[in-house]
C-alpha cells in the first residue's frame, strides 16, 4: 500500500489532537476574567442606578448578566442602544428592551418644588448618587447635573413635591476649528 | 511673487471671484429695520440687555455674552427696539433683536476712539476689544479678546494674519486688502502688542497680486520690521487655520490642542481691520465687508454693510436678482450654508452671499453609490485622514474606529465630497456623526460620574452599617459582662 | 423670496464610477488586440459569453437582494470583471466553463459579500482560481506560441473547441496547442534542464515568452494610459513589478542556470495585466499609499515564488487572492499620520 496518503492522514490526526487539546487546556485552565466582563458590561449601562431591572444598581445587574442569571433587555433608561451594545459585546442576537421592566423615557432630572417641600429628609437617603442636598427641617434641592432621573425619590416624598422634568440635550462643545479663512 | 511654502494636499478650484472684483467696495445703505441675531454658532448665544420700546443709539450694547466663548452685540442702527425674539419674516433664523432705524445714526457716547492704544497696558486694551464685541470675521465668530487674552496666558511667539481666502466666490478679504491695507497693518500692530508676540506674518494666496502689492506698500510705509508678508499657493483649503499655520511657520498644531499651546495665534485680516477701526473711531463691530455674488445677481460686488441688514436689501444694493437663482447660501461653494429665505439678516459670520443659478451649481450626476475605496478622498484630505475608512466607521457607528481614523480632526472642508466618484455625501455624514459622537461622549462622562457617586455612596452606607453593627456588638458584650447570669 | 436648501458642497468634480470603468475598458483595448493577434480570435468569443453571463448574474443577484438593478448594471464594473477574466482564460476554453467561471466570479466573488464595494477578493481572480483548480486540463490548453500560426485554422479550432470542448475532427490538440513559456519553464526546471536548454524551446523568443511579450507590452501601454489619467496610482503597479523583478534579478545573478531573469518575468504570463489592471482593483486593495506598496510588493514576490517553485505556471491569480486576505492586516498597521498626531 502506498505509504504517502497514510502518512498524511496520520499526521493530520496527530496535529488535530495536539492542537485541540492545547486549546481545550487553555480554555479551561487559563484565567478568563469574569470581573473583566462585569466591568465591560457595567461600562455600557447608563448608571442611572434606578433598580428597574430588579437589581440594586447597575453593577449588580452587570454581574447578573455576566453570570448568565439575567437577560440584557431589562434596562429602560439605557433603551435599545444599551441592549444592542451589550448584545454586541456578548456576541448574541439583539433584543429590544422588555417593556415589563419599565418604559424608556427621554433624559429627565428630578426637581423639588421648594415652597411645597417640608424638609422631612425622606428623599435624601434614597438617592443612589447623592444628588439631593439638604437636612431635616432645612430646604432640600436636587443637583441637576448629578441627577440620573431614576425616580427613586418620588415615592418616599409625603407631599409629592418632587417632579421629573425633561432635559434638552446640551449644546455640543466646539471641537476642531471650521475651515477656510478663520 | 514666488510662493514660499508648498501646500501638499487639497484642491485647485476655479475661484469665481473675478466678477465681484470689477468695482471697488460699495457702501450698502443702512437697513430700515436691523435684525441682529443672538445665535453665535456652536450653541453660543447672547442674552439681550435691552427691552422692547427702548431707544438705542448707534453702537450701544444690546446683548451680553453668556460666557467667555461668546461676544457682546451692538446696535448697528440708531432707533427703537421693535421686538426681541423670533421674527416672523424669517422664523428659521432664530431669536434676535429687531431695531427700527430712525435714520439719525446718532452715535452712542460710549463709543470713543482710543488714541492712547499704543500706550495702554495690553490687558486694558484687550478689555476695550472685548467691549467692542470684535469677533473673528473669518466665519467662526470666536471673540478676538478671548483669543488674544488666551495668548497672553501662554506665550505667543508668532501672530499670523489670515488673508488667504481660499474658497471659491469669497473675495471680501481681497477687496479689503486692496483698499485698506494700511488699516490691516495697523490692526496687526495693535494685536501684536496685545498678545505679546515677537513677529507677525500676513499670509495671502498667489492669486491676489494686487492685494499683495497693496500690503507690501503698506508694510513698507509702516516700516515695522516685525511684520512680513507670506504668499502661499492658491490651493483650497490653504486658509483653514491649522493648515495655514503649518504652511506659514512649518509647525504642526497637535491633535486636541489649540494654536496658542505652540506659541501661534491666527486672526483674519477683517478682524485686524475691525480692531484698527475700533481704535481709530471707537466704533464697535457693527459692519463688515461682504461679497454679494453669483450668477443670480445683476452686478456682483463687495459691499460694506451693517450687521443685521436683511439679505434681500443686500441683493437690491447689487442690482437685484438676475436669471433664476435657485439657491442662496452664505459662504463659499465648498462649505456654504444654504439659507431658506432672503429675509435672513447679515451676521458677522457671513463673509459672502451667493445667489446661485443652475450655472453655479453642480450636483452629483447620479444618486449615492457604494464606496469603491478608490482613495481619491484620502489623496485630497488636508487633515491627512482616510475618509473612506471614516465612512465605513460612521456606518457601523464604531467609536473605536472613529477615534482611530480621527473623526474629531475632520475640518469639514468638503474636499472629499468634491472628488468622490460614488457621490457619497461625506461631509454631511461626518458632521452628523461628530455631533452624535460628542453626545455619546458627554453621556459616557455623565454615566461615569453617576457611577462614582453611586460607589462612594455604597461604601459610605456599608461603613455606616458596619460601625452600627460593631457598636451593637460592643453594647451586647458590655451588657453580658455586667449581668453574667442572664442571657 | 424662498429658496431650496441643500448641504454643502454645492459643486462637485463630476467624477463617476461609470467613467472610471469606461476608461479601464478603453485601456484594455491594446491588450485585447495583441491577445487576438497572438492567440487567435478566442478572446472575442470568451468576452461575449463572459459579458452576457456577468450582466445576467448581476441582474439576478440584485433582484434576489431586492436592490435597484439600473445603477449597478450601468456602472460597468461587472463588464470590467468579465473583460479581465476573458483576458486571463485560455481562448480555447469551452463556453460552459467560461460561463461557470463568470458566474462564480460575480456571484461568489462579489454579491455574496454585498455587491460593489464590499468584496474582499478580486472577483475575476476568484472565478479564475476556481476554474483553474477544478478543470486543470482545459485551463492549461493554450494555442502554440512562438511559431507561425495559420490563422484561419486556428480560428476554426477555437470555434469548435468553444462550442464543444473538443478539436475539430481533422485537427488535434497536439499539433495546435502546446506549453506556454511559463509552462515550459516549470516543466524544464522539474526535469533539471538548464536555462539555456529551456530557452531553446519553442515558446521562447528573443526577449522571453514568445507572443506574450507583445501582450505584456500592450498591457503596459494601457496601464501607463490609466496612470496618466489618474485612474490608477503608481504605488501598486510599481510595487508589483518591483516585487517580481527584484527577486528574479537576484535569482538570475546568483544562479543563472535555474532563473530566467527579470526581463523574462516582467514580460511573460499576466504580469503587466496583473500589475496595472488586476492588482489595482481598489475595492480589494489596501487603503493607504504605504499599504498599497506593501500589498503590491507582496503580490509580486508571491507571483515569483509560485512561478519558481509552485505547481501552477502563473502565480498572479493566487498571489492576488492571498494578498487580498492580508489587506485588513496591512490596513490596520499602515494608517497614515493624521495632521497634528504625534509622530511616535
Amino acid at each position: 500500500m502506498n505509504p504517502e496518503p497514510l502518512a498524511l492522514v496520520g499526521g493530520a490526526i496527530v496535529l488535530a489532537l495536539v492542537l485541540g487539546s492545547t486549546l481545550g487546556w487553555a480554555a479551561t485552565r487559563m484565567p478568563h476574567s469574569v470581573d473583566g466582563l462585569v466591568e465591560r458590561i457595567n461600562a455600557l449601562l447608563p448608571q442611572t442606578q434606578c433598580g428597574q431591572c430588579l437589581y440594586p444598581g447597575c453593577r449588580p445587574y452587570a454581574a447578573a448578566i455576566a453570570r448568565g442569571e439575567a437577560d440584557f433587555d431589562r434596562c429602560p433608561p439605557g433603551g435599545a442602544a444599551t441592549a444592542q451594545a451589550i448584545a454586541r459585546l456578548l456576541d448574541r442576537p439583539t433584543r429590544a428592551p422588555d417593556p415589563r421592566y419599565g418604559a424608556t423615557k427621554p433624559r429627565q432630572v428630578a426637581w423639588i418644588d421648594e415652597p411645597r417641600c417640608i424638609g422631612c429628609a425622606r428623599c435624601l437617603p434614597v438617592c443612589p448618587v447623592d444628588a439631593i442636598v439638604g437636612a431635616p427641617r432645612l430646604m432640600h434641592t436636587v443637583i441637576a447635573a448629578q441627577c440620573t432621573g431614576c425616580e427613586l425619590c418620588i415615592a418616599p416624598c409625603p407631599v409629592d413635591c418632587i417632579e421629573l422634568r425633561a432635559v434638552a440635550a446640551a449644546p455640543a462643545a466646539r471641537a476642531t476649528p471650521s475651515p477656510a479663512g478663520h | 511673487m514666488a510662493p514660499n511654502r508648498k501646500f501638499a494636499l487639497g484642491l485647485v478650484l476655479d475661484g469665481r471671484k473675478q466678477s465681484a472684483m470689477q468695482q471697488p467696495i460699495a457702501a450698502a445703505p443702512a437697513p430700515a429695520q436691523a435684525f441682529v441675531l443672538l445665535d453665535q454658532g456652536d450653541g453660543r448665544r447672547g442674552t439681550p440687555s435691552v427691552r422692547v420700546g427702548e431707544r438705542v443709539r448707534l453702537g450701544a450694547a444690546i446683548a451680553q455674552a453668556d460666557d467667555e466663548s461668546g461676544a457682546a452685540l451692538h446696535a448697528p442702527v440708531a432707533g427703537r427696539v421693535r421686538s426681541v425674539g423670533r421674527h416672523e419674516s424669517s422664523p428659521d433664523a432664530g431669536p434676535g433683536i429687531v431695531i427700527d432705524n430712525d435714520g439719525s445714526d446718532e452715535r452712542d457716547p460710549q463709543c470713543e476712539p482710543c488714541p492712547e492704544a499704543d500706550s495702554l497696558p495690553p490687558e486694558e486694551f484687550i478689555e476695550r476689544i472685548r467691549r467692542g464685541g470684535i469677533v473673528g470675521l473669518g466665519g467662526a465668530l470666536f471673540p478676538t479678546a478671548a483669543k488674544l487674552a488666551h495668548g497672553r496666558a501662554g506665550s505667543i511667539t508668532h501672530l499670523v494674519v489670515n488673508g488667504a481666502e481660499c474658497e471659491p466666490w469669497i473675495c471680501c478679504d481681497d477687496a479689503l486688502m486692496r483698499e485698506s491695507a494700511g488699516e490691516i497693518v495697523r490692526g496687526a500692530q495693535l494685536m501684536l502688542r496685545a498678545c505679546g508676540a515677537a513677529k507677525c506674518t500676513i499670509a495671502i494666496e498667489d492669486d491676489k497680486p494686487e492685494a499683495g502689492a497693496a500690503l507690501t506698500a503698506a508694510l513698507a510705509a509702516a516700516g515695522d520690521t516685525r511684520l512680513s508678508l507670506a504668499v502661499l499657493p492658491a490651493v483650497y483649503p490653504a486658509g483653514a487655520e491649522r493648515q495655514l499655520l503649518t504652511a506659514v511657520t512649518g509647525l504642526e498644531v497637535p491633535q486636541r490642542a489649540w494654536p496658542p499651546e505652540i506659541g501661534l495665534l491666527c486672526q483674519n485680516v477683517g478682524t485686524a481691520a475691525a480692531v484698527a477701526r475700533l481704535v481709530r473711531t471707537g466704533e464697535p463691530l457693527i459692519r463688515r465687508i461682504v461679497t454679494v455674488t453669483g450668477s443670480g445677481v445683476a452686478r456682483p460686488g463687495n459691499l460694506e454693510a451693517r450687521i443685521g441688514t436683511p439679505i434681500a436689501d443686500l441683493i437690491d444694493a447689487v442690482g437685484g436678482y438676475a436669471g433664476a437663482p435657485r439657491r442662496l447660501w452664505s459662504g463659499g461653494s465648498m462649505t456654504g450654508r444654504a439659507l431658506p429665505d432672503d429675509a435672513w439678516p447679515l451676521t458677522s459670520a457671513m463673509n459672502c452671499i451667493v445667489a446661485a443659478t443652475d450655472a453655479d451649481l453642480r450636483a452629483p450626476v447620479h444618486a449615492e453609490q457604494p464606496c469603491i475605496r478608490c482613495g481619491d478622498c484620502a489623496r485630497v484630505c488636508p487633515a491627512g485622514l482616510l475618509p473612506q475608512e471614516l465612512h465605513r466607521a460612521v456606518r457601523s457607528r464604531d467609536d473605536v474606529l472613529l477615534e482611530r481614523f480621527g473623526l474629531a480632526d475632520c475640518i469639514e472642508c468638503g474636499c472629499c465630497d468634491y472628488v468622490c466618484p460614488s457621490a457619497i455625501p461625506l461631509v454631511e455624514r461626518f458632521r452628523q456623526e461628530r455631533v452624535a459622537l460628542r453626545e455619546r461622549a458627554s453621556e459616557a462622562a455623565r454615566a461615569s460620574q453617576a457611577r462614582l457617586h453611586f460607589e462612594h455612596r455604597e461604601r459610605r452606607v456599608s461603613e455606616l452599617e458596619a460601625s452600627r453593627r460593631r457598636e451593637f456588638e460592643d453594647a451586647r458584650r458590655r451588657a453580658c459582662d455586667d449581668f453574667p447570669n442572664e442571657g | 423670496m424662498r429658496f431650496e436648501t441643500a448641504p454643502a458642497p454645492h459643486v462637485v468634480a463630476g467624477f463617476t464610477v461609470p467613467r472610471v470603468m469606461f476608461l479601464v475598458l478603453l485601456a484594455l483595448i491594446p491588450v485585447a488586440i495583441a491577445h487576438v493577434i497572438v492567440l487567435g480570435p478566442g478572446l472575442a468569443l470568451q468576452f461575449a459569453v463572459a459579458a452576457t453571463v456577468a450582466l445576467g448574474c448581476e441582474a439576478a443577484a440584485l433582484a434576489l437582494r431586492r436592490r435597484p438593478a439600473g445603477p449597478a448594471l450601468r456602472d460597468g464594473s461587472v463588464l470590467v470583471t468579465a473583460a479581465l477574466l476573458a483576458l486571463c482564460l485560455p481562448p480555447l476554453l469551452p463556453w460552459w466553463l467560461t460561463a461557470l467561471g463568470t458566474a462564480v466570479a460575480v456571484l461568489l466573488g462579489k454579491h455574496v459579500y454585498g455587491g460593489l464595494g464590499y468584496n474582499p477578493f478580486n472577483p475575476a481572480m476568484v472565478g479564475y482560481a476556481v476554474l483553474l483548480i477544478s478543470f486543470p486540463v482545459a485551463m492549461t490548453r493554450w494555442p502554440l506560441t512562438g511559431v507561425e500560426l495559420d490563422w484561419p485554422t486556428l480560428a476554426q479550432l477555437t470555434v469548435h473547441s468553444f462550442y464543444s470542448g473538443a478539436p475539430p475532427p481533422d485537427l488535434s490538440w497536439d499539433t495546435w496547442t502546446g506549453a506556454t513559456a511559463l509552462d515550459a519553464l516549470r516543466t524544464g526546471l522539474r526535469q533539471r534542464l538548464t536555462m539555456q536548454e529551456i530557452r531553446a524551446g519553442a515558446p521562447f523568443g528573443a526577449l522571453g515568452a514568445a507572443g506574450f511579450v507583445s501582450i505584456n507590452l500592450a498591457a503596459l501601454a494601457g496601464g501607463l494610459f490609466l496612470l496618466r489619467r489618474g485612474i490608477v496610482r503608481w504605488q501598486i503597479p510599481a510595487a508589483v513589478l518591483a516585487g517580481i523583478a527584484l527577486p528574479a534579478a537576484l535569482g538570475h545573478a546568483l544562479d543563472p542556470g535555474s532563473h530566467p531573469g527579470a526581463v523574462f518575468h516582467l514580460f511573460s504570463g499576466a504580469t503587466m495585466l496583473g500589475a496595472f489592471f488586476i492588482a489595482t482593483d481598489p475595492v480589494s486593495a489596501a487603503s493607504s499609499d504605504r499599504g498599497r506598496l506593501i500589498y503590491g510588493a507582496g503580490i509580486g514576490i508571491l507571483t515569483w515564488i509560485i512561478r519558481r517553485w509552485g505547481s501552477y505556471p502563473d502565480g498572479v491569480a493566487f498571489a492576488v487572492l492571498l494578498m487580498n486576505l492580508a489587506v485588513p492586516l496591512i490596513d490596520r498597521y499602515t494608517i497614515p499620520r493624521i495632521y497634528g498626531q504625534s509622530r511616535d
